[in-house]
C-alpha cells in the first residue's frame, strides 16, 4: 500500500463521516418513528411517517450496507446495526390489523390449510373409527369396560343394563332446562381446551394425539353400545350427530393438526428439521384457530340446540347439514383466488 | 470471507438475514429474561383473573346468590346466568389470548417481555406471522400447565402421576435449557425465536471539526507511523476517546507513542490520540475503498 498523502488525508479524513452526517436526519427521523411504534403510541404518528416508514427501513438498511463497507467508526455501526434490527422488526411484525387476517382466513386460508392436511385427516378418521368400534366391542365383551372408559361420575343414568325408559329421559325432554348458556360455556371452554392439548400433543410425534382420540371415541362407543342394547341406537345417534358432528370434526381437525406436526418432526423429507416442523406448525395454527370456532358452534348446538329440538330426525336433519356445510366448506370452498 | 473480526461476539450473538438482504447480529434472550417475562405474565394474568372475578361478583350482588341462580328463573336469574358465561369466557380468553392479544400487536411482546426488554421474531428474518404467533402460543399451555391436572386426576399420592408429570416437565419446561437458540417447543413449532430488543444511542461523529483544513491536525503522522495498527485498534482507541478517562488516554498514549516512537505529544494527549485516530481511520477507509481491510496490527496491508 501507497502512502496516503497529507492532502488525501485532509480531503478523505472524514468521507466517511461525511456520509453520515448527510443521512443522520433521515435515520434520527426512522429511530423517532420506531421508539413511538415500541411505546405502543400508534396513534401519535402520523400518516405521513408511517408511509415513509418501509423507505425509512430501506434508506437505513442501505446506509448499513455501505457504512460496512467504507466506515470504521464502530459507534456508527453499532446504532445502525441496532436501529435497523428495531425497524426490522416495526417493519416486519406481525400485522397490526386482526381482523384483515380474519378475512383471509375465513375467505380461504382456513380451507386451505385443512386441504393442507387432509392426509392426516384421513389417518385420525381411520383412528377415531377404530377407537369408536374399539369401545363398543370391549363393552359388548365385558359391560365393566364401560366405567373404564366414561369414569363413573360421567356415565351417571347411562349405565350399561339403564332400563330403556332412564336412557330415553336422558336424551329426550330437557326442552324446559334452564341454565343452557352456562352449560355451553362450559363444554365450549372444555372442549377447546381438550383440542389444544390434541394439538399440542402432536409435538411427541403425534402418537398422544391418536391416543387421545382413540379414548374420547372408545367412550362414544361404549355409550352407543349401550344404547343399542335398549333400542335406541338412532334416538342416540340423533342426540350425538346435533352437536357430534361439528364437534366431532373439530377433534378430528385438531388430532390430525397435531400429528400433521408430529409427521412433520419424525419424516421431515428433505427440508432441515426445523424448517419443516415451523411449516407444518403454521399450518396447523390455522387449522386450530378454526378448531376453537368449530367448538364455539358446537356448544351452542350442544347447549342450546339439542334441548330445544327434541325429535330425532330433526336432530339428524341439523346434524347431518352442520357436516356437509362444513365438508363443503373445507374441500369445495376455494376461497379467493390467489393467495 | 472473514468480515467483521474485530467485534466480539458472545455465545448469544447470531446473524439475520433480512429479506432485504441485510445481515443483522441479533441477540438471543438470555434465558434469565425469558424466564423474568413469564413470571411476571403469569402474575399479571392471575391479577386479571382475580380483578375480573371480583368485579363480576360484585355486579352479582355477591357469590352466593350464583347458587340459585343456576336453577332460578326469571329476569335476575337470566342476568347471572349471563355473568356466569361471561367469566367463563373471560376465564378462556385469559388464559388463552393474552399472550396471542400481546405478541399480535406491533411490539410482539407481552407486558412481562417488555419489561424484561425482549421480544419475539421470525427465526428465518421474514416476517412474523399470526400463524406463528398462534403456534407458539398453543404449545405454551400444555407445556406448563399439563403436569398440574394430571396428577390432580390422579391424585397426589400417585407415584406414577408424579413421575410422569416430572417427566412432562424435564421434555418441555427445560427444552429451552437443550438447544443454542433457547427455543421452546412452541418455538420449534412456530419458526419464531426470542430476542433482546436492541437499544443504542446515536453518538457524536468522531471527526467533525470547525477548524480550517490548514490547522485541522495539530500532530501529523507518516505513513509508517499509521501503518502498525489496524481495525481492532482503532475501534478500541474509539472507545477510549468517547469514554475519555484521564488515565486510560494517558495510558493508550504512552502505548502507542513507543510503538511508534514519538514523544512529542506530552500536555496534549487527548489531541495527539484523536489526532492519530482520525488520521489511522483514513487511512484504513482508503485501504477499504480499495479492498484491502487490516483486521489488526499482526495482519499485514
Amino acid at each position: 500500500m501507497n502512502a496516503i498523502s497529507n492532502a488525501a488525508i485532509e480531503s478523505a479524513a472524514l468521507r466517511s463521516d461525511r456520509f453520515r452526517l448527510e443521512r443522520e436526519a433521515d435515520w434520527q427521523r426512522l429511530e423517532n418513528i420506531v421508539v413511538r411504534m415500541e411505546k405502543g403510541r400508534l396513534r401519535g404518528i402520523s400518516d405521513e411517517d408511517l408511509l415513509a416508514l418501509p423507505g425509512l427501513y430501506r434508506t437505513v438498511a442501505s446506509s448499513l450496507s455501505i457504512a460496512r463497507e467504507t466506515s470504521l467508526d464502530a459507534a456508527t455501526l453499532g446504532y445502525l446495526e441496532s436501529l435497523v434490527q428495531r425497524a426490522w422488526f416495526v417493519v416486519y411484525g406481525p400485522r397490526s390489523s386482526l381482523w384483515e387476517w380474519l378475512r383471509g382466513f375465513l375467505g380461504g386460508g382456513w380451507s386451505r390449510a385443512v386441504r393442507g392436511i387432509g392426509f392426516e385427516i384421513g389417518i385420525a378418521l381411520l383412528v377415531m373409527v377404530a377407537g369408536a368400534v374399539v369401545g363398543w366391542l370391549l363393552v359388548s365383551h365385558d359391560p365393566e369396560w364401560y366405567f373404564a372408559l366414561m369414569g363413573r361420575e360421567m356415565a351417571g343414568e347411562r349405565v350399561p343394563g339403564a332400563s330403556a325408559e332412564a336412557l330415553r329421559g336422558t336424551i329426550f325432554g330437557n326442552t324446559e332446562k334452564t341454565g343452557m348458556s352456562i352449560f355451553a360455556a362450559q363444554l365450549f371452554s372444555n372442549n377447546a381446551q381438550v383440542s389444544i392439548l390434541a394439538f399440542a400433543l402432536g409435538f411427541a410425534l403425534g402418537i398422544p394425539s391418536l391416543l387421545l382420540l382413540v379414548h374420547n371415541l372408545a367412550g362414544l362407543g361404549a355409550m352407543g353400545w349401550v344404547y343399542w342394547k335398549a333400542g335406541l341406537l338412532l334416538d342416540f345417534a340423533g342426540w350425538i350427530s346435533i352437536h357430534g358432528t361439528t364437534e366431532l370434526f373439530a377433534i378430528l381437525l385438531s388430532g390430525a393438526a397435531g400429528l400433521h406436526v408430529g409427521r412433520a418432526i419424525a419424516f421431515p423429507g428433505n427440508r432441515p428439521v426445523l424448517t419443516a416442523t415451523a411449516e407444518a406448525g403454521r399450518r396447523a395454527a390455522v387449522v386450530m384457530v378454526g378448531v376453537v370456532l368449530m367448538l364455539v358452534v358446537a356448544a351452542l348446538l350442544e347447549g342450546f340446540a339439542r334441548q330445544l329440538v327434541d325429535q330425532t330426525p330433526a336432530r339428524l336433519a341439523v346434524g347431518g347439514f352442520m357436516l356437509l356445510a362444513w365438508s363443503a366448506y373445507f374441500f369445495a370452498y376455494r376461497g379467493r383466488a390467489g393467495r | 470471507m472473514k468480515r467483521r473480526v474485530n467485534r466480539a461476539r458472545t455465545s448469544k450473538q447470531r446473524v439475520l438475514v433480512t429479506p432485504e438482504g441485510i445481515t443483522l447480529p441479533v441477540t438471543v434472550a438470555g434465558r434469565g429474561a425469558r424466564v423474568g417475562a413469564l413470571i411476571l405474565d403469569l402474575l399479571i394474568i392471575v391479577m386479571l383473573i382475580i380483578g375480573t372475578s371480583i368485579a363480576l361478583m360484585q355486579i352479582a350482588g355477591g357469590a352466593a346468590q350464583i347458587a340459585q341462580a343456576v336453577d332460578g328463573k326469571g329476569a335476575g336469574a337470566q342476568a347471572l346466568q349471563f355473568l356466569i358465561v361471561v367469566w367463563i369466557v373471560a376465564m378462556f380468553l385469559f388464559r388463552n389470548a393474552y399472550f396471542l392479544y400481546f405478541e399480535l400487536g406491533p411490539r410482539g411482546a407481552t407486558p412481562g417481555k417488555r419489561m424484561t426488554g425482549i421480544r419475539i421474531a421470525a427465526r428465518d428474518g421474514g416476517r412474523l406471522t399470526a400463524e406463528m404467533v398462534i403456534a407458539r402460543n398453543l404449545l405454551r399451555d400444555i407445556e406448563m400447565f399439563l403436569p398440574i391436572p394430571l396428577i390432580a386426576m390422579a391424585g397426589p399420592d400417585n407415584g406414577m402421576a408424579w413421575l410422569a408429570a416430572a417427566g412432562w416437565l424435564a421434555i418441555f419446561l427445560l427444552f429451552p435449557l437443550f438447544n443454542r437458540d433457547a427455543l421452546r417447543a412452541g418455538d420449534v413449532i412456530a419458526g419464531s425465536w426470542v430476542l433482546e430488543r436492541p437499544k443504542q444511542k446515536l453518538e457524536a461523529a468522531m471527526t467533525t471539526s470547525e477548524a480550517p483544513v490548514a490547522e485541522r491536525f495539530q500532530f501529523r503522522f507518516e505513513d509508517h507511523e499509521l501503518a502498525v495498527y489496524g481495525e481492532f485498534e482503532l475501534q478500541a482507541l474509539e472507545r477510549v476517546l468517547r469514554e475519555d478517562r484521564t488515565d486510560a488516554v494517558e495510558t493508550v498514549y504512552q502505548t502507542i507513542a513507543e510503538k511508534i516512537g514519538r514523544n512529542d505529544g506530552w500536555g496534549a494527549e487527548r489531541r495527539f490520540l484523536s489526532d492519530y485516530y482520525t488520521q489511522l481511520r483514513a487511512r484504513l477507509e482508503a485501504g477499504m475503498r480499495m479492498g484491502r481491510r487490516k483486521a489488526d496490527k499482526h495482519s499485514g496491508g
